[in-house]
């Protein structure tokens, strides 16, 4: 595998997540701080739910392929049922946050808004899973070899980072759909995260049958972009004036 | 060899700011009595601790951030050598303070050998703090003086040199003698001049952490896998209780600072505000803001006030390298100093003064996040996702050590937090996560 394909698929990966993190996270510490503080939490989610299946694995014998493979699919099950739950004990957290830094501002209004807060949060959410996905394969990228040599799909890397690039963008949305659900209580909007993020991940069992995981990946990242931009107070007004370079007449929501 | 231990005590403005309400309360008391208006005074004590708890919070943010910048540049250096160099994950024997060896036939045998190497490192590390609280006692200040000269002339001149022999190896690239003692001669002449006198905050900055990424190679080549978490486990352990206890060595050498209206070892913190005074570099912040804060908040030139600002600025972060100490000498004319720079005009510094506190970190805090971290690149099976996890846990330590500092207001040691996060996190990702995503990776399955 050569320098291009690292290239490349670093920046399938990585691109969109980093240009979003350089123009709207890095200028401002409190953002950097909720980013890395998401990534942690995610990081922890993942700890106990690997600390779960590792335990059922070693429960179980380890020759028997169909058993393991019921019980990876079941960890993935259960990770991503924790990482829900992290994201609403780290909504929580946040809200307790955004009470002090109200309380001791001197206007009576937080620097950043809620929204904003969850913005940040997905994409730390985002960035961590898409890390820990990605970068042990990107250095194999690096060194030699050929890809599906065995009869495996040669679009492995490929696949890969468009995965992680779609994943980081629906950690993203989700993140604002979740925490909009925690705010104004409707927790439909926090089941319909809970099971997107399920069918997606289910999905990915369909791999390498590329269709089945990808396709309806993006389908569902777009209509969670769309609900997320809509909750955030865009319009299609908005979208189409922001399109043609125009400044919008009403001043958009904190959330954007 | 010289050993650079550092232990790391985080102390802010906040502090030296309570002292001042403190003061400014006892200055406002009398008037108010006479006066015959207490809630007047309550009410002005109560808005000026809001202000500046608030003003603590708002900076905190910013603090944080110039703390995670270096820490995190740091760590990018020891990982991208470690990745790189070969040489300094090659066995090539250890140093004499670790005399077991882990080679052994039994687990039972490398367990006892690393416990007992981790001994042996931890008593050289409290003897040699010892020794430095009895000659700062004693005010032999020449001895402390020349022993951090010393070991900064090793770290700028010896230990680059092997670590540019080692690079030139790696990526082979021919070089003379000449040119190398031109470049080796440049790079330390111009660190020891940033470091121990004056030069621009980024250089200095810079040095600053190219040092602490030396010491940390040097540890993770010649310290054997367990004992060097081992010795990371116990000194976070021993920072804690140099730290908190009240005879703990660090706790009484920072008294004994503060009770001399001096600052600490400043050649080994690393500072984030502008530097700009006549002797020392690590004076100017705190005599700045002294002045500034005698123009800004009180208004009354008064003595007691600023002698009470040095005593809390005496203690403000010092770094516990133990060789180290630069300024011990020359800060026997801090009442000139201080007057030097109550008649520089202060005025812009006023206006700045949010902006210009800055926050200091000691170096052997770098050096040690930079072991973890280095150390679960070098010897990981999960790799970089071990040693992404590490690093991450190593900043959210630094962020609630911080946060801590914001809470408590006093001086408070660094490595354990972040420590024991990145201890957890090396363990638990390399044992449990990496197995897990492995299986991941090869399925394709995503979480």
């Amino acid at each position: 595998m050569t320098l291009a394909v690292f290239f490349g698929c670093t920046f399938i990966a990585f691109g969109p997540a980093l240009g979003l993190f350089l123009f709207t996270v890095l200028r401002d510490p409190l953002r950097i701080i909720i980013l890395i503080a998401g990534a942690f939490f995610w990081l922890v989610s993942l700890l106990l739910s690997s600390l779960v299946w590792f335990i059922a694995v070693k429960a179980s014998d380890p020759g028997d392929e169909p058993l393991q493979k019921g019980l990876l699919i079941f960890g993935v099950l259960f990770s991503v049922l924790l990482q829900e739950a992290f994201r609403f004990l780290y909504y929580k957290l946040l809200r307790k946050a955004i009470e002090g830094l109200v309380a001791l501002s001197e206007d009576g209004c937080s620097p950043i808004s809620i929204q904003q807060m969850a913005y940040v949060a997905g994409l730390g959410f985002g960035l961590m899973s898409g890390a820990f996905s990605m970068i042990n394969l990107l250095v194999d990228a690096l060194g030699p070899g050929t890809v599906g040599i065995h009869g495996d799909s040669q679009l492995y890397f490929l696949t890969s980072a468009f995965m992680t690039m779609v994943m980081i963008f629906l950690h993203t949305f989700w993140g604002i759909l979740f925490f909009h659900g925690c705010e104004t209580q409707r927790w439909w909007e926090m089941a319909a995260v809970i099971l997107t993020h399920l069918i997606v991940s289910g999905s990915t069992f369909w791999n390498p049958l590329y269709v089945g995981s990808l396709v309806p990946s993006y389908l569902l990242m777009f209509a969670t972009a769309a609900w997320a931009y809509v909750l955030s107070g865009g319009c299609t007004q908005n979208l189409l004036q922001s399109l043609r370079g125009q400044q919008s007449e009403t001043s958009p929501q904190p959330g954007s | 060899m010289l050993m650079e231990m550092g232990l790391f005590i985080l102390q802010n403005d906040s502090e030296r700011r309570r002292h001042d309400n403190s003061e400014r309360r006892r200055n406002d008391n009398p008037e108010s009595e006479t006066n015959g208006q207490p809630q007047n005074r309550t009410q002005q004590v109560v808005e000026q601790d809001e202000e500046d708890e608030e003003l603590t919070l708002k900076y905190g943010a910013k603090h944080v951030i110039m703390l995670f910048a270096p820490v995190t540049l740091c760590m990018v250096v020891v990982v991208a050598t470690i990745k790189s160099v070969s040489f300094y994950t090659r066995k090539d024997g250890q140093l004499i303070y670790t005399p077991f060896t882990e080679d052994t036939d039994t687990v039972g045998q490398r367990a006892l050998n690393s416990i007992l190497n981790a001994a042996i490192m931890i008593s050289v590390i409290i003897v040699m703090t010892i020794l430095l609280v009895v000659l700062y006692k004693y005010r032999c200040y020449k001895v402390i003086h020349g022993w951090l000269i010393i070991s900064s002339l090793l770290l700028l001149f010896f230990f680059s040199f092997i670590y540019l022999g080692e690079v030139f190896k790696t990526y082979n690239v021919a070089m003379d003698y000449i040119t190398l003692a031109l470049m080796i001669w440049n790079f330390g002449v111009v660190g020891m001049i940033c470091i121990h006198w004056k030069g621009p905050l980024r250089l200095q900055q810079a040095y600053l952490i190219m040092i602490s990424a030396l010491m940390a190679l040097v540890f993770i080549k010649y310290l054997p896998e367990w004992t060097a978490w081992l010795i990371l486990a116990v000194i976070s352990v021993y920072d804690l209780v140099a730290v908190l206890c009240p005879k703990g060595p660090l706790r009484m050498l920072v008294e004994t600072a503060q009770e001399r209206n001096e600052t600490l070892f400043p050649a080994l913190i690393y500072s984030s505000t502008m530097i700009w005074l006549v002797n020392m570099a690590e004076e100017d912040p705190e005599a700045q803001r002294k002045a500034s804060k005698s123009s800004t908040y009180d208004k009354q030139a008064n003595q007691i006030q600023n002698e009470d600002a040095d005593m809390d600025d005496g203690g403000f972060n010092p770094e516990w390298e133990q060789q180290r100490d630069s300024r011990i000498g020359p800060l026997e004319s801090t009442p000139e100093s201080r007057a030097a720079v109550q008649a520089l005009p202060s005025n812009s510094q006023a206006s700045e003064d949010p902006e210009e506190r800055g926050v200091k970190l000691g170096l052997g805090d770098f050096i040690f996040y930079s072991v973890l971290v280095g150390k679960a690149s070098a010897t990981a099976s999960g790799d970089w996702n071990t040693t992404l996890a590490c690093f991450v846990a190593i900043l959210i330590g630094l962020c609630l050590t911080l946060l801590l500092l914001a809470i408590f207001k006093k001086a408070l040691p660094a490595l354990p937090i972040s420590i024991t996060f990145g201890l957890v996190f090396y363990f638990a990702t390399d044992n449990l996560v990496q197995p897990f995503m492995d299986q991941l990776a090869f399925h394709q399955f995503y979480i």
